[in-house]
């Protein structure tokens, strides 16, 4: 097996396409994904524009649901439950992290479904399959960004009203740094995931149940410093690669000092998971036309 | 088109093998075993023994081609033939990169469109011309580059008035227009066509053929899987059949379809019986029914008259009052006709002790193309004595009759009416 042994292929002819059982796993052609670029592009403003097509709020729905459960959280875990840092108002700490949380979980629970969702087109043509995960994560950042804005709408309407405790680092410039994180962690996730769907059908419920119970595992709810006194569950805390993510938009929002070792963590785990994803997904893309 | 022309798509000793039965059913626990075999860098212990085994089926796999090889040449219009099943949908999933080989390798240059299945790719929900955006990037094109063709695309399809209608209003036909229209206009050097002239009108069938001449005249390849052999005949440069996963013939259109035609039209021009297995009853049985026809070592087409004959044995005591008759069965099941020896009032009626043939003349252009069986019954004495079902099949082919429509006709029957005008 494989493309040795093959007489012809000492011609030294230059073929566009070769066709052969076995490829070498790493070798992923992104010069092939840039040349579908506008396919990206097509495909996320597809989604963005079909999703609320026959909704009468539109892209309000963006806004609502995350203020929603942060007015939710805001009422239960800050005034009753009294979990919210007292420096800061617990809308806009909880709505900092919601804000991420969303967008890291959207992307996960759309990206999965990439395979078993997309196979009536995908077993009758071509085009490189990364397209349609890559797609959506641009796609959901639109939804991402309307949050943010929202956000900072608050932010700001709370430091014109009043005396507030903390002020904006200069950090804020990398933002964009973390975003991408972000989007390359869920992707990566859900590339793997979508890849191993397809064998696994079990896979897509735990996804979504997992991706919502890993949120009670990050400081979307609990601050991490309430945890000091429960060292184990700090642990587990901190091996939820989001948690320094969102550490780090809070320490930026809110002046406090960045994490830098978690940061680091995050960095690898996010290109350990979106080099094993985007390897499995290669494989899979190859072959799932005759499994599905 | 010569033999200089360099190759554009060399296939060897392709071979792709499905898993037949529960798909993905692999246990954790084998998966697990593979694994462990390949991090130690041994073989697959669970990859089939014997690929090449002459078997279509082995153990549960089946492979759906079996070392194919054969390369096209820059200009060409290969069109490739065989019965359902033969391999021909797999070979073209194989090349359009669908699926991956299991065995062999398949190199190409240039850019590859395949129009596989009428209007894939399209989204229900976008218009046609967003949908031509759609379509024509899933198939690699540059945006600004639709842009630039957009006109001329719509034009081609045939449906500027609904461009701006949603495609789930659209018809079959409308579909596969818009389909060909965006992948035609891609302007790949090979180009992949599956049956796309089953539908759409004549009209867009010739202007389909065109534009397939037009890519291969200038310089780019096409690639044709057809069931009719008047298109394939009339289009291509070169036939290969494909047969259980083989290639078995490769050459000039008029040679290969000649001989696949051949190959299939007379399923079985005859059924004879030793004595003793004869059907029927003890004193009167079949011998031989055929089918005979003129158009020798070619194909039967529906222009071609042809004879079922049938020799029975009358072994009662005395000469008997005899008939016999023929259902023909079309593949849908309908009788087509039933028709009797003593329709004929001139007809003999008694035959004495021994054994007769009687014929029935089917004239040319009466019947449609297709697959047909004949049953006999025997009467006799007035009465229904026996049947004997599906003594004989043949196929009629389409005949070159009737310019480029390339659709099979409607109706049970297509008879040949001598239409003329009267004012």
């Amino acid at each position: 097996m494989g493309s040795t042994g093959s007489t012809a292929a000492t011609r030294s002819e230059d073929w566009d396409i070769v066709l052969v059982p076995r490829q070498e796993w790493w070798r992923i052609d992104l010069k092939e994904f840039w040349h579908y670029r506008d396919l990206v592009r097509l495909m996320a403003h597809r989604d963005i524009t079909a999703q609320y097509k026959q909704t009468v709020l539109g892209p309000l729905w963006h806004v609502i649901q995350p203020l929603t459960t942060t007015f939710t959280f805001a009422f239960i875990f800050g005034k009753a439950a009294g979990l919210s840092p007292p420096d800061v108002p617990a809308i806009l700490f909880y709505l900092s992290g919601i804000v991420s949380w969303n967008y890291f979980a959207g992307v996960i629970n759309r990206t999965s479904k990439t395979f078993v969702g997309g196979a009536n087109v995908m077993s009758k043509v071509y085009f490189p399959r990364l397209v349609v995960p890559v797609s959506m994560t641009l796609s959901s950042l639109v939804s991402y960004l309307i949050q943010l804005a929202t956000f900072l709408l608050f932010y700001f309407t709370y430091w014109v009203k009043g005396p507030v405790k903390w002020h904006l680092s200069p950090w804020v410039a990398a933002m964009p740094l973390l975003i991408l994180m972000m989007a390359a962690l869920g992707l990566g996730v859900g590339v793997l995931v979508s890849s191993m769907t397809t064998k696994y059908r079990d896979l897509s419920f735990l996804v979504g149940f997992g991706v919502q119970l890993l949120m009670y595992a990050s400081p979307v709810i609990m601050p991490l410093d309430r945890l000091a006194k429960v060292p184990w569950l700090l642990r587990i805390f901190k091996l939820n690669p989001m948690t320094p993510v969102i550490e780090a938009t809070r320490a930026i929002f809110f002046g406090k000092p960045i994490d830098w070792a978690g940061l680091g963590y995050t960095a690898v785990v996010t290109a350990v998971v979106v080099g094993v994803g985007l390897m499995v997904f290669h494989r899979v893309e190859r072959s799932f036309a005759d499994i599905v | 088109m010569s033999a200089d022309d360099p190759h554009v798509i060399e296939v060897e000793d392709l071979r792709k093998s499905y898993r037949l039965g529960v798909i993905g059913g692999a246990t954790l626990g084998d998966e697990l075993r593979v694994l462990w075999a390949s991090l130690r860098g041994r073989p697959n212990p669970l990859a089939p023994l014997d690929a090449d085994a002459d078997d279509q089926r082995s153990g549960d796999l089946f492979w759906a081609l079996r070392g194919v090889t054969f390369e096209v040449r820059r200009g060409e219009i290969l069109g490739i033939i065989g019965k359902n099943g033969a391999g021909k949908s797999t070979l073209l999933k194989l090349l359009s990169r669908i699926t991956t080989p299991t065995q062999g390798v398949v190199r190409m240059k240039g850019r590859v469109s395949s129009l596989l299945e009428v209007g894939t790719g399209f989204n229900p929900e976008l218009t046609g011309r967003e949908n031509i955006y759609l379509n024509g990037t899933i198939l690699g094109m540059k945006i600004a580059e639709i842009d630039r063709k957009l006109d001329e695309i719509i034009a081609f399809s045939g449906i500027q008035h609904h461009i701006d209608t949603p495609t789930k209003r659209y018809s079959s036909g409308m579909k596969v227009r818009l389909g060909f229209a965006v992948a035609a206009h891609l302007e790949p050097e090979i180009m992949i066509i599956d049956e796309v002239l089953a539908v759409g009108d004549a009209e867009f069938q010739r202007k389909c053929l065109g534009k397939m001449k037009d890519v291969a005249g200038s310089g780019r390849t096409v690639l044709f899987v057809s069931h009719n052999m008047v298109a394939v005949q009339s289009l291509c440069s070169r036939v290969i059949w494909l047969q259980d996963g083989k290639l078995i013939m490769d050459g000039p259109p008029d040679e290969v379809v000649k001989k696949y035609l051949h190959t299939y039209t007379v399923q079985r021009a005859e059924a004879t019986w030793p004595e003793g297995t004869a059907p029927g009853r003890e004193d009167l049985d079949l011998v031989r029914v055929a089918l005979a026809h003129d158009a020798g070592e070619g194909v039967l087409t529906i222009d071609d008259p042809f004879r079922i004959s049938i020799r029975f044995r009358n072994q009662a005591v005395e000469s008997g009052d005899i008939t016999v008759g023929i259902h023909l069965i079309n593949d849908d099941d309908v009788l087509v006709f039933n028709s009797n020896y003593r329709d004929e009032p001139t007809a003999q009626q008694m035959f004495p002790i021994g054994e007769h043939t009687v014929e029935c003349p089917v004239p040319g252009g009466l019947l449609n193309d297709g697959d047909y069986r004949v049953t006999v019954n025997v009467i006799r004495n007035g009465r229904f004595y026996f049947r004997v079902e599906e003594t004989i099949s043949f196929t009629l082919q389409e005949a070159k009759r009737r310019g480029t429509f390339f659709r099979s006709h409607g109706g049970v029957i297509r008879p040949r009416l001598p239409w003329r005008k009267v004012d």
